[in-house]
This record gives C-alpha cells, structure tokens and sequence, in this order.
C-alpha cells in the first residue's frame, strides 16, 4: 500500500527498513521531523536529541564503530557544528553503516544562510546520495547503508525543504534486521592520532577511486533517453523542476549518487545530446565539475544561484517564452511578519530589555530572535547557536578597553545553551567579561515544534531523565551573580535587570516559563500556574497612548479611527502583560 | 490521461491551511491520483503568511509551483489572496474567505489593512469570494472555517465524486466529525459556479 509521505518521513521510514539500530540529531528545520518519526519505532531503534550536532554524530560515528547501523541527521548549518568529526569520519570508515543526513535550506524559509552543502562530500571525500522525492529518500537510506557498508564510508544523505517537507507516494516495506557487527579494537583504523591518520588518507584516495567506478555504474545515477536536442544532468528536487519544465522535449542523466561524480557517465550523455543543460538549485557544484572535465553545458549563466528553485524559474531562465502573467499593483499588500505568539513569556523579557539605554544586544538562534522585530526592536545582532554569548563577550572586552560606555547583554534560549551557549559562558567567566547573560528558558525548544531537550525531564523516546539545572551549570561555570524569574512580571523582571546592570562582574539572568504553546508535562503542571481567562480594554480609560500596542502581542490591536488598543479574546490566553503596562488601569480581566 | 493540477491554499499561520491540504491529499490519493504536497515548517509558522501548495495528476513530477501556474488560488484570509494572485493562471480561479486579520503592521497601526481586495481579485479573475468565518460561527465552531474553503475548494475543482464525508471520518477526531461533514457541505454550496465554469 502506497502511503502520502514527507521526504522526512520517508527518510524514518527507510531507517527502519534498512535496520539502523541507533539514531541521533539537534532538531533543526526543516530536518526536525526525521528523528520525531524514528522515535516511535523504540523496540528496533534506539532514538535521541543530542545536546548539539556534534555530539549527534559523534553518538552515531560511535554506534557505528561499535558495530550497529547508524544514522545522524541535522540542518545544514547543523553539520558545521559537527564537522571536526565529520571529516575525520571520512578518513575512518565505518563499522555498522553510517548515514549522516543534512538538510538544506534553500530559500532560507527558517535559516541565517543558505550553504549548499554538496561541497562537503568534497571536502571530507565521503560518498553522497542525493533524493529527488520521498519514495527515493526511503530507498536511497537503504541503499546508502549498502553503500556505508561496502565501501567502508560514511555516506553524506542530502536533502533540501522542498524534499524534507513536500509529500509524495511511497511503497512502504519491511525491516531488514540485521545483528550488529562484531566489534574489534582497531588502532589503524579508529585511533586517529597523526602516523596513522597519514595512512587512513592513502586509503581514503583509494576508496574515492572504487567510489567513482561505482557512481559509473550504479542505477542511482541512470539514464531516460528522449529528444536529444536538450540533454539535462539534474539531481535532488531540481530535477522534478526539469522534469515538469522540460517532459519529453529532453533526455536526462539524473544523479542520485553525486559525489564522487560519475564522469565517465556524464561524458558519453553529453556527447549523445545537441546542448547540455545542468539544472542544479543553489552554487554550480555539478557544473563547475563537470566544465572541469572538459565537457561544455550550460547552467549558472541561466539559472540563478540564489534562493530556492521551481519549475516557473527553470522555465523562464532556459525557455526563454513570455508567459502571461496576472498583472495587478502589489504595493498594496501589507508585510506579515512572524511573530512571537499571544501570551509568549519572551515579550515580557524583550520588552522590559527594549527600555535600557546604551545596550547592545547580542541574541542566538530560535524563537526569540523575534525579539529582534518590531516593535520591540531588542537585539542587535543574530549570528548562530551559541553566537550570542560569545560575541557579547568579545564585543564587552573591547568596549571596555576603549572606555565605551555600553552595557552587553546576550540573550539565549535554554536548548541553544545547551546546544554551543556553555562554551561561550566559560569564556566570559575565564576572560572575565561583564556581560548579562540571559537563558530564556520556556521549558522545551520552541521554534522547531517542541522538542525535549536536557532540560526538560524527558527523552525523545518519552523516558523520564535527569533534568538538567541551569543555575546549577552556571554556577559551576564560575558565575556568581544569577537569578531566576518569570518574565510576565515586569517588576521582578525590571528589578533583575536593575540588579544585574549595577554589578561589575558577569552575571546571568534565567527566565523560567514555559512556551504559551507547550502541552505541559506533569513536571510544569507541578510547578507553573497557567494564566488562564482573557483580558479586555475599558474604552473609557484607554487613552490611545499604544504602550500595550508597543509590547507587540498579535492579539491586540491599535484602532486608528478610536484611537484606542482593543484586544481579540479568541487569541489572549490572559498572560496579563498588557495590564501590567497599561499606564492608566484601562486593561483587565474580562473572561475566565 | 490527468493533467497534472495546482492548488494554492494561502492564509496566516495557525488557521488551519495544514490540516485542509491534508484532508485534499487524502482525498486525490484515494481518488487514485499521484499527488505532491508541500508546505513550509518553522519561523513562518508564528503568525506569518504562510502557503501550501498541492499538485496532482496521472504523474506529478514539480512538489511546488512558481508564479502564474496555480489553477486555483485558495486564501483563508483576504490581503493573502492579493499577496498570492499572481501565483495564479490568468484563467485560474480564486476562492477567497472574506476574514481579515491584521498583520503585525496594521495591529501597530503602522498601516491600514487595504481597501477594495475582493474588487481587484473579481475583476482580475474568476473569483468567489465567500465569508466562511459566518458559515463555521452558524455551525457553532470558528475553526471548522478551513473546512467551509475545502468544501469550496473541490466544488470549483470539480472534485465532488471523492468521497470526502469518508475522508473526514480518517483524518478528524471523532467528536469533530459531523460538524466538519457539514462545513465541507455548506462550503460546497456556498460557491456559486455560473454558467461558465463547471470543471476547470
């Protein structure tokens, strides 16, 4: 029976099919949903969330080692956290098989760039299989565990938003078990220390070469013979584009195995067809290869090289027709941007920092990057996981040397601080810098959907864990100075900033409440009380001066022509910020 | 032989676009045909204006569509259907729930929410516009609206063979079921088909 299934689905799926006994990975998007759908098969798979993408490869490079088929998946920025260990991983091998699964992002729908990273298959000489849809991204997992196992390589399994989230047919089949291999202590091969590693790169040359006489032969990389006029060598979700583009007006070499490239392969195709056309998303990784090899085509002059592909930019770029088109005045459309939700603890906190003078604000990688919107306007800069702690205190460092009369505070989620944040506070503890930091810790990580996390009581798999305490970690980091409070009181929250602002060493402020959108688990019933009820304004009091407007809530609105805020009591969820700033008692509770 | 078709269903985070696409592919699958859905997780999901795109057809090859290539626009609220149009053939058709909802913008009062959307939309294309936000309040539950736009939805598509009733009952809870049956019902028969259109 054929099932509609996501590429991430379809890659869960395959895992268990392909027998993988261990699976690890940092929610990211849009690669989130593998690891939520591998969880449940808890008899077969053993399935976690690592603390950060490193410690999930390094988890599953050890599995492997240890003999058990195994799997990491993460974003693409994710593999630059992990890629000290990936490369190295290229020069060791496997035991059990090993896939590593990146998902890129292009279009950046929910990243800080968008990285094509094809290029690291290159760089760390590691095999690479590429799906173009979701029945592909379940085989392709099979046969790249095949591939790991044979070859003795760990296989690069990359996939794009458009392949992890849009939904296809898929034949769905059963596990393949398989036992674990037998583990045997191997110096030459796992302990990399520099004799050995210089070794482990002669081999790795030899293995490329078995892996390009495979990519000449494997079905992965095939042939569908049409009108030779236009030849177009695609891979991933390009070619679907080139395909709906193109149909039978061309013939196709379609790459599923795209690392090493099979050039012999791509040779002979191009000398069969008139023009030769590559029809790859994001940076010329197949073209510039494939004119490296001599061979003449066309591509990036075309097709752009930013931003994300479909079949109406394929067309327009190589058909060169007009197309008619709807043509109206567009300008009249307001912007939507995201926002942090009704009742959101982060919008206390942001708005209570969006007061201070002479700040700079440093923030990190997940919902509360919205902080950095309008109107709160509260962050000035949003670089990577873990970035916020440690450009503060580089940032703090010179300031002070340079009698700059600005304070630094680094915002950071609870699972980002897990995730890079601990390293960075070290810094700030060990080179002294006298920053506040800020771990806004909603109890779960938020942006990706409401994932566990070491913090929240609970394994991906739904055990009961140590909950790891943040003022604990702090304190142990060296930090002296560190409070905790719930962010929808301002007063306390004021008085935190106030307490921590006069202080000349570094300290650390942790808002502890949960996400309004969080299912609580019986460790939060225990210890928050939740808002409940809604809140109206009294239309009489308002006097139009917006300071609830101002916190950003999406349930209140400015009405232009009363002059008055009003709020929607299908979205309050009675958090009580907007009572707190109204500053003439015009906001109370309305409904229960 | 099917010819592969494009529905754009466009609307704000949270209102219920992911569960009607759902619902859609559910339903074209069982019909027998290949079908290709995409949507987008993450940060556009709080509150931002988010689409989900479903294709189908004898083979589908493209999960998603770029601009004039929609045979059907389908916005939950109605500054999305002006911000999607041009996503749309010129002979495509618009269903468009008249339901407003401001964007972080206007909520500030930094903008107005625009005027005249349903005219532009009606006299660019062959639009119905329908306030599905009534018909679910009548039914006793403002969030069966997405349901009102499916019902809408498969009409114009000319999808009504497809035992949808049967698809609901798999795919809601069980105590939603009769009222999602009946907003796809009156979704049905609140889009006015005219003399011209039958199927697209």
């Amino acid at each position: 029976m054929k099932k509609l299934l996501t590429g991430n689905e379809a890659v869960a799926v395959g895992a268990y099919e392909a027998g993988i006994h261990y699976a690890a990975a940092y929610p990211g998007t849009p690669s989130t949903e593998i690891l939520e759908n591998i969880a449940p098969y808890k008899e077969e798979i053993i399935a976690e969330w690592a603390p950060n993408e490193k410690v999930a490869l390094e988890s599953a490079l050890g599995a492997s080692i240890a003999g058990a088929r195994s799997l990491a998946a993460m974003k693409h920025v994710g593999l630059n956290v992990a890629a000290d260990p990936f490369f190295t991983a290229g020069y060791t091998g496997v035991n059990g098989g090993f896939v590593l699964v990146v998902a890129d992002d292009p279009g950046l729908h929910s990243s800080q760039n968008e990285q094509d990273n094809r290029y690291y298959a290159r760089s760390a000489k590691v095999a690479m299989v590429e799906p173009s849809n979701s029945q592909e991204a379940k085989d392709m997992v099979k046969a790249a565990i095949k591939i790991s196992e044979e070859f003795d390589t760990l296989v690069l399994f990359r996939m794009t938003t458009r392949i992890c989230h849009s939904k296809s047919l898929v034949e769905v089949g059963e596990r393949e078990e398989v036992s674990m291999k037998k583990y045997e202590k191997n110096l030459q091969k796992y302990y990399v220390a520099p004799a050995v590693a210089k070794q482990l790169h002669v081999n790795l040359e030899e293995r490329l070469k078995k892996l390009e006489e495979f990519s000449n032969n494997t079905d992965l990389n095939y042939i569908e013979w049409n009108d030779k006029k236009i030849g177009i060598v695609s891979s991933g979700v390009a070619y679907q584009y080139a395909k709906e583009v193109f149909g039978k007006n061309a013939s196709y070499l379609k790459l599923g195995f795209t690392y090493p490239l099979p050039m012999e392969k791509i040779k002979k195709f191009a000398e069969e067809v008139d023009t030769l056309y590559v029809v790859e998303e994001l940076e010329p990784y197949l073209e510039d290869q494939i004119k490296a090899a001599g061979i003449d085509c066309i591509g990036k002059d075309k097709i752009p090289n930013i931003w994300e592909l479909n079949s109406e930019i394929v067309a327009t770029a190589l058909l060169e027709e007009e197309k008619s088109i709807i043509d109206y005045d567009k300008s009249k459309v307001v912007n939507r941007p995201p926002t942090l939700c009704a009742g959101c603890p982060h919008r206390g906190f942001f708005y209570g920092l969006s007061k201070r003078k002479d700040v700079m604000i440093t923030g990190d990688i997940g919902c509360y990057t919205l902080g950095g919107a309008d109107p709160l306007g509260a962050m000035d800069t949003t670089i990577c996981m873990g970035a916020s702690i440690s450009v503060g205190h580089g940032a703090k460092k010179v300031f002070d040397k340079y009698n700059k009369d600005m304070r630094v505070v680094s915002v950071i989620g609870d699972s980002t601080f897990f995730h890079t944040g601990i390293n960075s506070l070290l810094d700030v503890v060990y080179n002294n810098s006298n920053t506040i930091t800020c771990i806004l810790d909603n109890r779960v990580t938020g942006m990706t959907g409401h994932q566990e996390n070491p913090g929240t009581g609970y394994t991906l798999q739904g055990d009961v864990t140590k909950m790891a305490n943040i003022p604990d970690i702090v304190k142990a980091l060296g930090i002296e100075h560190v409070k905790t409070v719930n962010p929808l009181k301002l007063e306390d929250l004021n008085k935190a900033f106030d307490w921590a602002f006069e202080l000349d060493e570094p300290s650390v402020i942790i808002t502890r409440y949960p996400c309004a959108l969080k299912k609580l688990s019986e460790f939060d019933k225990k210890e928050f009380e939740v808002p409940s009820g809604t809140f109206g304004v009294d239309e009489d009091k308002c006097i139009g001066c917006k300071m609830c407007v101002n916190t950003g809530c999406p349930a209140i609105q400015f009405v232009k022509e009363d002059k008055k805020a009003k709020i929607d009591p299908v979205q309050c969820v009675g958090c009580e910020l907007c009572e707190q700033v109204c500053p003439v008692n015009a906001i109370s509770k309305v409904g229960e | 032989m099917a010819e592969t078709k494009s529905i754009l269903l466009v609307g704000v985070g949270g209102q219920g676009t992911i569960l009607a696409s759902k619902i859609l592919s559910t339903g074209l699958v069982e019909a027998g045909y290949d079908v290709k859905m995409s949507e987008i997780h993450g940060m556009a999901q709080r509150g931002g204006s988010v689409s989900t795109q479903v294709r189908y057809g004898d083979e589908v090859h493209s999960p998603v569509i770029g601009v004039g290539e929609a045979d059907i626009l389908v916005s939950f609220e109605t500054m999305e259907a002006l911000r999607w149009l041009d996503y749309l053939k010129p002979e495509g058709k618009a269903v468009v729930n008249d339901y407003q909802i401001g964007s972080a913008p206007i909520l500030m009062g930094k903008a107005d929410y625009p005027e005249g959307i349903n005219e532009i939309i009606e006299e660019k294309v062959n639009a119905n516009i329908i306030d599905a936000a009534k018909i679910a309040v009548e039914l006793g539950n403002p969030k069966v609206m997405n349901i009102v736009l499916v019902g809408a939805l498969v009409k114009a598509m000319n999808l009504t063979d497809i035992d949808w009733e049967d698809v609901i009952r798999n795919t809601v809870k069980k105590k939603f079921v009769d009222i999602n049956i009946e907003a796809l019902n009156k979704g049905m028969s609140a889009i006015s088909l005219g003399g011209e259109t039958s199927a697209i």
